[in-house]
């Protein structure tokens, strides 16, 4: 067994598709190799800013050998045929092929031999392709050539069992050779196996490992920030970002003027991540007045130049940070808000002025729902946006809220109002927060309804991989939102109403929608001239009726189709905590869209399945469903009516029948009243008199009469069960 | 931590004037033809045909100069210490780009003194893209010790047209250059010719009154009309030339239509900076410009310097 290691030398590479490509690089080669039959124990990838490296570990000198039977034609058949069979199988004559016999007669088979094949020339054979058809987001050309690469290719290297693999593309031999440190180590040298070259690259002050550089950078910082009393604020893609910068990191610490830090922490610190990648650090819960630096380079004069040049840099951008500040907070939000005309949210959607007079329409109506004051909520979403046009968010957009709010609060506007307009886009990931205030609540939920019913309304839904409005986020946004705020809401409703403004609206704006919906009318009706003058009002109004009535219908279905969405994303988000996806599939097959009443009864049906009651009760359940659906279907009918009690004969299905009404009485009413623990309870009580019905009673009895009534029975339990969920969608 | 010392700062920081001189002796030395600025008002040393043009057809071409460039929205009254209506790049091409143009570009920055056993510098993504020019490239902003000191581009598209040779292109922001290696924190401040007490004459001294006058203009003054004017006199005699130009196989007058598409894109610049241009229509006028690009680049294809064939 033996190891391959390829480098793959370019020029620097952008940081964020380093681990991606090197990724990539494995799984082709890997897939290349499994493809030609070659196995293999480990693949691992690694990358700097300037190399993809990937290592396979436990390869075969050669591809095993393989042999293959091919069917040919029948014996005697044309010669036309059997010459092509011989071909094919690269035969020179019959006698080298055998003769078998099957049902139909005889016919040749030939056996083809393929021998193993010296594993780094099969890689020399798929590595060419893997380059050339590289899955780079955005690749170039350079000089004269035609390859393509992220930035230019210089050199590759390749080693299988310490020998160089050869091959060449386009002009550029593999070898064994690699180099060091642009600045520290430029010579190139030659190595032998991977932990060769893990070592020579480190005295060449190269770190191959992309998560070694990272602990370094992220041990250094906190060395530097405890030695200075500060503590460094976390921030794992900027610590990434760096580690992909680098290839020697070196941390260094500089400062910047205390008179800065009147400006918010979060302008300072986007200013230094934005642009010069630096960390912040705090003391206690303040910003401090310095950074992180990380260098890529082993400076003679210990990095004092870097960390000058660094602070100045740095000075000139926490001044122009200071002066967008300063400037912003003459303007109020309100004079801003007509320049949203200019912004564009969406061609079809209108410009962010619009939006905004939805949303604070919409804010109002939420606000009812959510105990918001309505006022307060719709002067926030009178307001939400217009930091878009502040020169502090033109220039860091990531700050789009935060600034909103400093600027609400430097005007006066009531804190809950500055801290809905600071929290509206939230919550932006798995891990962000939910606004809690319930104005915030409001104007949060507006403005991701619009957006959501507005996409659905012109059907530019997620697909696939693709979501480029982030409208997956936003739907998470609206459940987490629900669900960690305790809301009720009428999610369907809610849809529709918004759908039925966006198709009507999408209407006005578009009257030719109309005009189409007039000429699809019948030709008969066309011909009239009644109808090419447009004055027979009958005829007219029943085009408006036609155009309102699917107004309403795309509106439905619009609703239906995004509250489906929401259920798979309910699912996902519910799975990511843990609940199985089948017992939400087992409650949404109820139907209803209170999505908080959906996580309780799943939350209780999790528990009471965890009980043994619960247990026996899921396989008494199932079972009964299981044997209703055979008998239903060999009979073609449904046994929904009641059991004839005069038919029960036995003491086990008296019990049963007895009880399972109970339970129903018990677990509907409990349902009604949302208190789904008790309907659990209930349930659990049924649990006894159908495992004594299975242990006892047999339901295909001789008597078609008690047969039939036993099956009514059944069903009475799967009728029961469903008052909770639809236990047939439960695994287990 | 702390400020740079005058130990550390490289032995006597070269003038603005000498960066000039010794960034075009370097690039003479690696056989650049060295021109100079191209009299017309421009955006960016790349719409100098030296380097728009030449960067599309088969032919070999170095060059080097240096580019007064026109931003008149980024004008500050003279009151920012590093904004500027009108500043200088140094401009390479270099077609077809080297293998080793990184090096050559490392060599350059030690030619001006940068000493790069103590300085961090860096290759950071920075993909590059004009609108205007229906151009885009990939490359980096060159960093050092996090200030941004040059572009570099591997040009892939022009006026819409692959480059084939592909080109290298480099860009020296001579002002902040400047400013780094003579550790000066305000643009006006950088020392321009050398000299010392009386003999020394600042970037200020030449420059300041000139950015308060063109920032009154470039805002307040320029007649939005006549612009608008321009701009349409500029457009048709473009197209006219482009038109007249073509005798079917070769084109005989790209360079004069060219011209007009620089005037157009300056006019452009400056009626955006009086305010006048809608969102809307400001894509509409990057449009614009760009058709004129585009059918300027299908000329040039069409003409000796272009490659054509005789």
């Amino acid at each position: 067994m033996a190891e391959l290691l390829l480098e793959l030398f370019s020029e620097e590479i952008p940081a964020r598709m380093q681990m991606r490509a090197a990724e990539d690089l494995a799984r082709l080669l890997g897939d290349g190799l499994k493809g030609a039959g070659l196995s293999f124990d480990t693949v691992q990838s690694f990358a700097t800013p300037r190399r993809l490296t990937v290592v396979v570990d436990g390869l075969p000198a050669r591809s095993p050998d393989v042999s293959e039977k091919k069917k040919g034609p029948r014996v005697g058949a044309p010669d036309a045929a059997v010459q092509g069979f011989l071909k094919s199988a690269g035969l020179k004559s019959l006698d080298q092929a055998e003769i078998r016999a099957d049902k139909k007669g005889d016919f040749y088979v030939a056996t083809i031999k393929r021998s193993g094949r010296a594993t780094s020339q099969v890689v020399a054979e798929i590595l060419p392709g893997i380059v050339r058809n590289f899955p780079w987001p955005k690749s170039m050309r350079w000089g004269s050539g035609k390859l393509r690469w992220v930035r230019p290719l210089h050199s590759i290297l390749c080693i299988f069992a310490g020998k160089v693999v050869p091959f060449e593309i386009d002009g550029i031999k593999s070898g064994k050779e690699t180099r060091g440190h642009r600045f520290l180590a430029p010579k190139p040298f030659g190595v032998r196996s991977f932990d060769d070259y893990v070592q020579r690259l480190r005295k060449a002050f190269v770190i191959l490992d992309p998560r070694e550089r990272e602990a370094i950078i992220l041990k250094g910082a906190q060395k530097l920030a405890a030695k200075q009393q500060v503590v460094l604020i976390d921030d794992m893609a900027l610590l990434a970002e760096n580690a992909g910068l680098t290839e020697w990191p070196v941390v260094l610490m500089g400062s910047f003027d205390q008179n800065f830090l009147s400006v918010p922490a979060e302008v300072l610190s986007t200013a230094m991540k934005a642009h010069q990648k630096c960390f912040s650090l705090c003391r206690g819960d303040k910003l401090a007045n310095r950074f992180i630096v990380v260098a890529n380079l082993k400076a003679k004069d210990g990095g004092k130049a870097v960390v000058a040049g660094n602070e100045r840099v740095i000075a000139a951008r926490l001044a122009d940070a200071k002066f967008f500040f300063d400037h912003d907070r003459k303007v109020l939000l309100e004079e801003r808000v007509p320049k949203l005309r200019e912004i564009v949210f969406h061609e079809k959607l209108g410009t962010q002025y619009e939006r905004v007079q939805r949303v604070r329409v919409l804010a109002r109506e939420i606000a009812k729902l959510v105990r918001a004051d309505p006022d307060l909520a719709e002067r926030a979403a009178i307001l939400a946006k217009a930091d878009l046009v502040s020169d502090m968010v033109g220039e860091f957009p990531e700050l789009q809220g935060v600034m909103g709010r400093y600027y609400a609060l430097d005007q006066e506007e009531d804190p809950a109002v500055a801290n809905a307009i600071g929290t509206h886009y939230k919550p932006v990931g798995p891990s962000d927060d939910v606004p809690r205030d319930p104005a915030a609540i409001a104007v949060a939920l507006a403005d991701k309804l619009d957006m959501l019913t507005g996409f659905w309304a012109i059907d530019e839904k997620p697909t696939g991989s693709k979501d480029p409005y982030a409208l997956r986020r936003a739907a998470l946004g609206v459940i987490r939102i629900i669900l960690e705020n305790g809301i009720r809401l009428d999610l369907w409703l809610q849809f529709r109403n918004l759908a039925l403004r966006w198709r009507r609206h999408l209407i006005d704006t578009n009257s030719a929608g109309a005009f189409e919906a007039l000429l699809a009318m019948p030709a008969h009706i066309q011909a009239t001239p009644e109808f090419e003058a447009l004055l027979d009002r009958t005829l007219f109004e029943d085009a408006v009726r036609a155009v309102t009535e699917n107004v309403f219908f795309s509106a439905v279905a619009d609703a239906d189709n995004l509250l489906a969405f929401f259920a798979d994303r309910l699912k996902v988000h519910l799975r990511e905590q843990g609940a199985g996806h089948d017992l939400v599939d087992a409650v949404f097959a109820l139907g209803g869209d209170d999505l908080l009443m959906i996580v309780r009864r799943v939350e209780a049906l999790g528990l009471f399945l965890d009980t043994e009651d619960g247990e026996h009760l899921l396989t008494g359940t199932k079972r009964a469903i299981n044997i209703l659906r055979i008998e239903e279907k060999k009979d073609s009918c449904s046994y929904d009516q009641p059991p004839d009690a005069s038919l029960l004969k036995q003491p086990e299905e008296m019990a049963l029948a007895k009880t399972v009404d109970e339970v129903e009485r018990a677990s509907v009413s409990a349902v009604a009243k949302e208190d789904f623990e008790a309907a659990m309870a209930a349930m659990a009580k049924l649990r006894a008199p159908v495992d004594a019905f299975f242990d006892h009673v047999t339901v295909n009895t001789d008597d078609p009469r008690l047969r039939e009534n036993r099956l009514r029975l059944l069903n009475r339990i799967r009728a029961t069960t469903l008052t909770v969920a639809d236990f047939s969608k439960i695994e287990g | 931590m702390g400020k740079l010392t005058k130990a550390d700062r490289p032995h006597s920081a070269p003038s603005f004037q000498d960066l000039v001189l010794k960034l075009q002796r370097y690039w003479a030395e690696q056989g650049c033809v060295i021109l100079q600025p191209y009299d017309m008002e421009m955006g960016a040393g790349t719409f100098h045909p030296a380097t728009t043009l030449r960067a599309l057809g088969p032919k070999a071409w170095r060059a080097a100069y240096v580019q007064p460039s026109r931003r008149p929205k980024d004008g500050r009254y003279g009151e920012n210490p590093n904004r500027l209506q009108h500043y200088y790049q140094f401009q390479v091409i270099l077609k077809p780009s080297p293998p080793d143009i990184q090096a050559l570009y490392l060599d350059s920055l030690r030619a001006i003194g940068v000493n790069v056993a103590n300085h961090d510098i860096r290759f950071v993504e920075d993909d590059w893209e004009s609108p205007t020019l229906g151009a885009w490239g990939l490359g980096w902003e060159v960093w050092c010790d996090g200030m941004e000191v040059s572009q570099f581009t591997y040009f892939q598209q022009v006026g819409g047209f692959d480059c084939d040779p592909v080109s290298g292109e480099l860009t020296y922001g001579l002002e902040r250059l400047a400013m780094y290696v003579q550790g000066v924190d305000r643009v006006f401040d950088l020392n321009f010719n050398g000299g010392r007490g009386k003999d020394k004459v600042t970037y200020g001294d030449v420059f300041l009154q000139s950015e308060q006058e063109y920032s009154r203009y470039n805002f307040e003054q320029a007649d939005t009309k006549m612009l608008l004017a321009h701009f349409r006199d500029a457009e048709a005699e473009c197209k006219a030339l482009l038109a007249k130009g073509d005798d079917g196989k070769r084109h005989l007058m790209v360079l004069p239509a060219y011209d007009q598409t620089i005037k157009a894109s300056h006019i452009f610049n400056l009626l955006d900076a009086r305010g006048v241009i809608s969102v809307t229509e400001r894509q509409a006028f990057i449009l614009r410009v760009r058709e004129l690009a585009r059918a300027v680049c299908a000329a040039w294809l069409k003409t000796e310097a272009g490659g054509a064939h005789a």
